[in-house]
């Protein structure tokens, strides 16, 4: 399928959730049940794509091995949550780089 | 911040041969990180269109309970409709984030036009990076792309386990995380949804008995 119409239905679709958010009148109450359950999907699917990424991925970055992947994660996690506090930047650079570093070294 | 996602992004829609326009674009009409790297994923796996389509739009559901909570703080007798519906459209995490903040301290007449120049600020900002992240993943070295492409799994590993403290976050994310690549076992083109369907009625049930 052509990458734009995709993009154009996928637009739509993301709409679904935007504008029709305008015309509910106040009296739904954005904290109900229902929307406690729709936000842990939106949760879980990006949860789930990052550890299916990491796991098993799939592109260029099937040409890591586990064990690189698993350093480089364990260096971000480091980095974000010991070294500094919480800085997404240094955290996702640092994760980057230990990945960059051991598949240049040997 | 948004500026390492939007960066690794653009690495992943170039390391994916997905062309330079269509990821900017994204940036701009689907406007939500997660929904733009399921697209881009799941694209270029060749996932079926309807799959494809589901996946995106259940990754962003979040835009509904946002928009619902910030439509009230918005709404002001001088806008007219429209306006109500081209800044749904313009909304995002950050936007919202720093919209709920703000809101107390800015007039109410005022609000809508902060909020147009704020999230403008933001998307050009986002946009730039995605392209800036595409050309250097194109340019570098080939070790170098797969650094950039590296990025997006670190960042949502970071924003996820740095959530935490919100238990809706934490359970969601321990269930989306076993049932990911459980279901793309089970079904490559489906995984997503289907995850995010079981993931997120686990996670939400838990949350519930507690």
């Amino acid at each position: 399928m052509d990458p734009w119409l995709l993009l154009a239905i996928c637009a739509l679709a993301t709409y679904l959730w935007r504008g029709p958010a305008v015309l509910i009148a106040a009296g739904v109450d954005p904290k109900g049940e229902f929307f406690a359950w729709i936000s842990c999907v939106a949760y879980a699917i990006i949860a789930g794509l990052v550890s299916r990424m990491l796991i098993l991925p799939t592109g260029a970055l099937a040409e890591t091995t586990g064990l690189e992947r698993v350093l480089g994660s364990a260096l971000a996690l480091a980095v974000y949550f010991r070294l500094t506090d919480r800085n997404l930047f240094a955290g996702v650079m640092a994760g980057a780089a230990a990945l960059w570093l051991i598949r240049f070294l040997p | 911040m948004l500026v390492a996602g939007y960066v690794a992004f653009g690495a992943l829609a170039a390391a994916n041969d997905i062309p330079m326009g269509i990821a900017v674009a994204s940036t701009a009409v689907l406007w939500a990180l997660p929904a733009q790297i399921v697209l881009v994923e799941m694209h270029s796996q060749a996932a079926a269109v309807l799959a494809t389509v589901v996946a995106v739009m259940l990754s962003s559901a979040r835009f509904l309970p946002m928009t619902l909570m910030l439509m009230p703080e918005l709404r002001d007798a001088k806008h007219r409709g429209w306006m109500y519906y081209l800044a749904a459209q313009m909304l995002s995490l950050s936007g919202w984030t720093m919209a709920v903040a703000r809101f107390p301290a800015i007039p109410r007449p005022q609000r809508l036009s902060w909020f147009f120049g704020f999230t403008l600020v933001l998307m050009s900002v986002s946009a730039a990076s995605t392209a800036a992240g595409y050309i250097g993943a194109d340019r570098l070295p080939s070790l170098a792309r797969l650094a950039l492409v590296f990025m997006v799994p670190m960042y949502y590993l970071l924003i996820l386990s740095g959530s935490v403290r919100d238990r809706v976050a934490a359970v969601g994310l321990a269930c989306g995380a076993v049932a990911g690549p459980l279901a793309y076992l089970l079904t490559p083109d489906w995984s997503l949804p289907l995850s995010g369907i079981a993931g997120g009625t686990a996670a939400y049930l838990f949350l519930r008995k507690r």
